[in-house]
């Protein structure tokens, strides 16, 4: 099979290639740009399906590794491999990168080369990120997303883009510095950086409790999560459509993605103690955000917040840590990735005729833009969980776990469906039904062929995830399967390297909030 | 003294001979053409001085010429290549700036290449006197720097300044080098060493104490470091930009060296003492550093700011105090001297209608009229701030690595909390450069600058390649500082 090539590199770095390409065009051939940006990620994808042709749905074990020394005076190593986990949200990203370009094709008149340049470079470094098997490699990749979605906001951005992009940016770098920190004690403490070897090594409780710590308050921030999701409103109003696609399509399942890959396997006993407290900010969000949703008047706020309330979801599926559960919020995840993208592109194609957000500004366009009306209604149907749609089976297995868990639980989080529910019609029936009072909408040009063609794959995938899930479910069972018995394992035995009063002592006072957390002594802390 | 000894120091002599060589071109030839062959005179000699260090074998030897004077060693190899590299790269690409500004005289790169002399003295000093001879010497050739545009208001102001605070702290240094003799009867490292190691670390004179820590106090002056900070805004805005371009870089490096010297050196014993108070200037740099640059609005003052910043976190690396410590922050001080050199590099590419620009709002408009320079800047600023995959990340890596190796939790915090702040105004600068509206063109770049700016860029971007190369370099470097503590 391809499993001579090194096809995750190739997937990785041929974007970079491609930015290679655009740097040494000359300035003024935009149009060339575009083409070489749409091409490669074109390719990129067509590449990413052979890893899934290729994939063994089977096995749980990582699949088409590579692993070469890095920093070998560190025992860092370039070590990537995907398994049931990664790979789909590898396919996520391809799929979306080469979308986001076909969208900005005529929307972005302002240095399109140099647009296209940070669409490449973001496709390579989500690619990393969910490929990287080595802790330092997938910070790096984790990171320097930063940069390229910092110049998008705000280059390309809206009135407020300054503020967005440095509220995007300061939040990130605050929670993932500490990831940093955390990455360093581990690498100090178990002399490795590779992620399977870390989540072998069982640290001790009292560790894992810290470690845990670090990684919420890095992917809390990226999920994100209430009360640290304040950035995602405004990163998402001001960002340009693609932007807005990119970054509620993959960037926010690097969190949910951290918590799976990294800070379950790594600190399982932390992971059990802090699951109420995720529990309880989840649901927050999933009913507060969605309240706040429903108050909005910006079209793009709203569905920012509703992502929120999606991610909210996610967050309860992964920490039920049954089988149901965390298949549920990877499915969630994959499908809030491509209907979140597609309504922020829903959005963008109003907003590119009429460059306004504002709900008011529009209605009654269902009598002249009916094509727009049946493409919004089915991505409305899908986020609201519509049966036969792709939102329905995440939700639905997230609730079956969540059941399992809790009825409270379950019963909150099923509160979020009916309030979703609420604000999608609640915005659909102001944006397309009533009648045409702004005289100035009448002009308004029904989809073009660009669009239609960036809607049709879209639309595809979502009645594909939602009447035959199997496809996509099959490849991830081993993993999911593994995921849970490794974190079953972990809870049943004795903490490994260490004593089980002081993990009692630790699981209580981590139990007991955030006051009674365990003090390091003094003489650690400055020997 | 043995006669083979002079041998030894061979590179030193190229560059004293040299030096004055160079002076002689630039007194006795005439006309425009004066300065340059003195600039070509003195670039000429620091390549020659820089072949002889590398091929005199230092960093496999361990030697101490002139009866304990001075060691020569791969510490010092290292420390000296990245003064004379660094100094010679701010002379290079500042020349034609000078030229603009009219301040092309042949007095300046006999002064740098003075100045490096004391600064690579200051690397080799095993002695508090030769550290202390060398100190001054690269002093005096910074204060006529700092003050070359005697003309201008604020290029004298910058040389006074620098001049009375140096004074001061080589007072302190003078006078604590007095206490240390007068505790333990000597000057030299290895006696001092001998000595303390005889006292024992419970016994500890109030003299030797009192003596290191003014040392410390007069070094830390030299690096900028929290509480000793304040001259070096002022200095850094009032100097030509070139010059500002040479202090950030060559002195400091030059100055952490005896700092390192010393502390794992002789003072090893007392380690209990100075760490407190490098962790202390650490977290004191690097807080101050991130939050005082946040209002500033010229160029060179939020660069100033930044320096103290960076040398916050050079110091955890010397707080550790171990091969890995040290090592770490080696690495960190070439790093920072590739970004500092190509920052200053597009600084000097800043002019218009033949005034060169101090403020950050006129570096907005550069990626429109240059959007190269306008790249190059980002990607210094970004690595600056310390994100993944340039090549300051890994600075800020190992410097943190070292850390919480050695258990320092909380210092480690508050570095990494500092860098989010410091992000914040690096990342102003990109703001500037990239979102806002553009202003008039600038005028074009010059060929060599655009060139050093070219090498740093591809250096702090292909860093992540192959990252192994320098780790071990520094390690290496370091190993001899705790191999003779060892003996």
């Amino acid at each position: 099979m391809m499993t001579s090539l090194p096809l995750i590199s190739i997937l990785t770095f041929l974007p970079l290639v491609g930015v290679l390409l655009l740097l040494l065009l000359k300035p003024g051939s935009d149009h060339t740009a575009k083409w070489i940006a749409l091409v490669v990620s074109t390719i990129v994808f067509l590449l990413s399906l052979l890893l899934w042709s290729g994939f063994d749905s089977s096995s749980s074990a990582m699949q088409f590794v590579e692993n070469y020394a890095w920093i070998p005076s560190l025992n860092i190593r370039y070590h990537m491999g995907i398994d049931g986990l990664s790979l789909f949200f590898v396919l996520l990203s391809a799929f979306l990168t080469p979308i986001c370009i076909l969208a900005a094709w005529d929307s972005i008149t302002h240095r399109p080369r140099d647009y296209m340049i940070a669409f490449l470079a973001l496709d390579s470094l989500m690619i990393g990120s969910f490929c990287a098997l080595d802790i330092l490699t997938f910070y790096v990749f984790f990171e320097a997303v930063l940069i390229p979605m910092f110049l998008i906001i705000g280059i390309w951005g809206g009135e407020r883009r300054v503020y967005a992009a440095f509220k995007f940016f300061l939040y990130t770098l605050t929670g993932s510095v500490l990831l940093l920190l955390a990455i360093l004690w581990m690498s100090i403490t178990a002399g490795t950086t590779d992620i399977p070897a870390l989540a072998e090594f069982g640290f001790t409780a009292q560790a894992q409790f810290w470690l845990f710590l670090a990684f919420f308050i890095a992917f809390a921030v990226k999920v994100p999560m209430w009360p640290v999701h304040t950035w995602l409103p405004d990163a998402h109003v001001e960002a340009p459509t693609a932007g807005s696609v990119i970054l509620a399509g993959v960037l926010l399942k690097l969190g949910g993605y951290g918590f799976l890959r990294l800070a379950i396997p790594i600190a399982p006993l932390a992971a059990h103690d802090f699951a109420p407290l995720i529990f309880t900010l989840s649901v927050v969000a999933v009913i507060y955000t969605s309240l706040v949703a429903l108050a909005q008047t910006d079209m793009k706020k709203l569905i920012a917040y509703s992502s929120v309330a999606h991610m909210g979801f996610v967050t309860i599926g992964i920490f039920t840590l049954n089988f149901q559960g965390v298949e549920g919020s990877i499915f969630q995840m994959l499908s809030h990735g491509i209907v979140s993208g597609a309504l922020f592109l829903c959005v963008g194609v109003v907003y590119d005729r009429l460059h306004s957000r504002e709900i008011a500004r529009y209605g009654g366009l269902a009598s002249i833009m009916p094509h727009y009306a049946i493409v919004f209604m089915i991505f409305t149907m899908a986020s609201i969980g519509l049966p036969a749609t792709s939102g329905f089976v995440g939700e639905f297995l997230v609730l079956l776990g969540s059941y399992q868990v809790n009825f409270w639980l379950a019963f909150s989080t099923a509160t979020g469906l009916i309030l979703g529910a609420a604000y999608m019609l609640y915005l659909y029936r102001r944006v397309i039904f009533g009648k045409l009072v702004n005289s100035d909408l009448k002009g308004l040009a029904d989809l073009g062929w660009r669009e239609i063609a960036i809607f049709v794959p879209l639309i595809g995938l979502v009645f594909w995830m939602g009447i035959y899930p199997t496809s996509f479910t099959e490849p991830m069972v081993p993993t999911v399967k593994k995921i849970i018995a490794d974190y079953d394992a972990a809870l049943a035995s004795p903490v490994a390297g260490s004593d089980p009063a002081a993990a009692a002592a630790a699981a209580a006072a981590a139990a007991e909030g955030d006051e009674a957390e365990p003090k390091k002594p003094a003489a650690l802390i400055l020997r | 003294m043995k006669s083979s000894d002079l041998l030894l120091l061979m590179p030193e002599i190229i560059l004293a001979v040299g030096a004055m060589v160079a002076l002689m071109v630039g007194v006795f030839t005439k006309g425009v053409l004066s300065a340059r062959l003195t600039l070509t005179v003195s670039l000429a000699v620091m390549v020659l001085a820089l072949v002889a260090l590398w091929s005199s074998g230092q960093n496999q030897l361990v030697l101490d010429p002139f009866n304990g004077l001075l060691r020569l060693d791969g510490f010092g190899l290292y420390v000296k290549s990245l003064c004379l590299i660094g100094g010679a790269m701010a002379l290079l690409m500042g020349w034609q700036w000078l030229e603009r500004e009219s301040l092309g005289r042949f007095e300046i790169p006999v002064l740098v290449v003075i100045a490096i002399l004391g600064m690579w003295l200051m690397a080799d000093a095993h002695n508090l006197l030769s550290l202390y001879v060398g100190l001054e010497l690269q002093s005096l050739c910074l204060f006529v720097l700092a003050a070359i545009n005697r003309d201008h208001r604020e290029s004298s102001e910058a040389g006074l300044k620098y001049f009375l605070l140096g004074a001061l702290s080589s007072g302190l240094l003078l006078y604590g080098a007095s206490l240390i003799y007068g505790a333990t009867g000597s000057l030299g490292f290895t006696e001092i060493a001998a000595a303390v190691k005889g006292m024992g670390a419970a016994s500890l004179s109030l003299g030797l104490l009192m003596g290191m820590v003014l040392v410390i106090s007069g070094l830390a002056f030299k690096i900028s470091a929290v509480p000793f900070h304040m001259w070096t805004p002022d200095v850094y805005q009032g100097s030509p930009t070139p010059v500002t371009g040479f202090f950030a870089v060559a002195p400091k490096v030059a100055a952490m060296a005896p700092l390192v010297r010393l502390l794992v050196g002789p003072f090893a014993e007392m380690q209990e003492s100075w760490q407190q108070i490098i962790i202390l200037m650490a977290v004191a740099s690097m807080v101050l550093g991130a939050f005082a640059a946040i209002t500033q609005n010229s160029i060179k003052r939020l660069l100033a700011y930044s320096s103290i910043a960076n040398m916050g976190y050079g110091l955890i690396g010397l707080a550790v105090g171990t091969v890995d410590g040290i090592a770490g922050l080696l690495l960190y001080l070439s790093i920072y001297a590739v970004m500092t050199v190509g920052a200053f590099g597009v600084i000097l590419l800043l002019r218009r209608g033949g005034t060169s620009l101090d403020r950050l709002s006129d570096l907005a408009g550069l990626s429109k009229h240059h959007p190269k320079t306008a790249f190059a800047l980002a990607v210094f600023m970004f690595s600056m701030a310390g994100i993944p995959p340039l090549a300051g990340f890994f600075g800020k890596y190992f410097i943190f690595l070292s850390a919480i190796d050695a258990g320092f939790y909380v210092l480690a915090v508050v570095g990494v909390l500092s860098s989010v702040v410091a992000a914040y105004y690096y990342l102003r600068i990109v703001k500037i450069i990239y979102f806002d509206e553009a202003r008039s063109s600038f005028e074009a770049p010059g060929r060599i600058q655009s060139w050093v700016v070219g090498v740093a860029v591809v250096l702090i971007v292909g860093y992540f390649l192959l990252p192994n190369g320098l780790i071990n370099q520094t390690r290496a470097a370091a190993a001899p500082l705790f191999k003779t503590e060892a003996e």
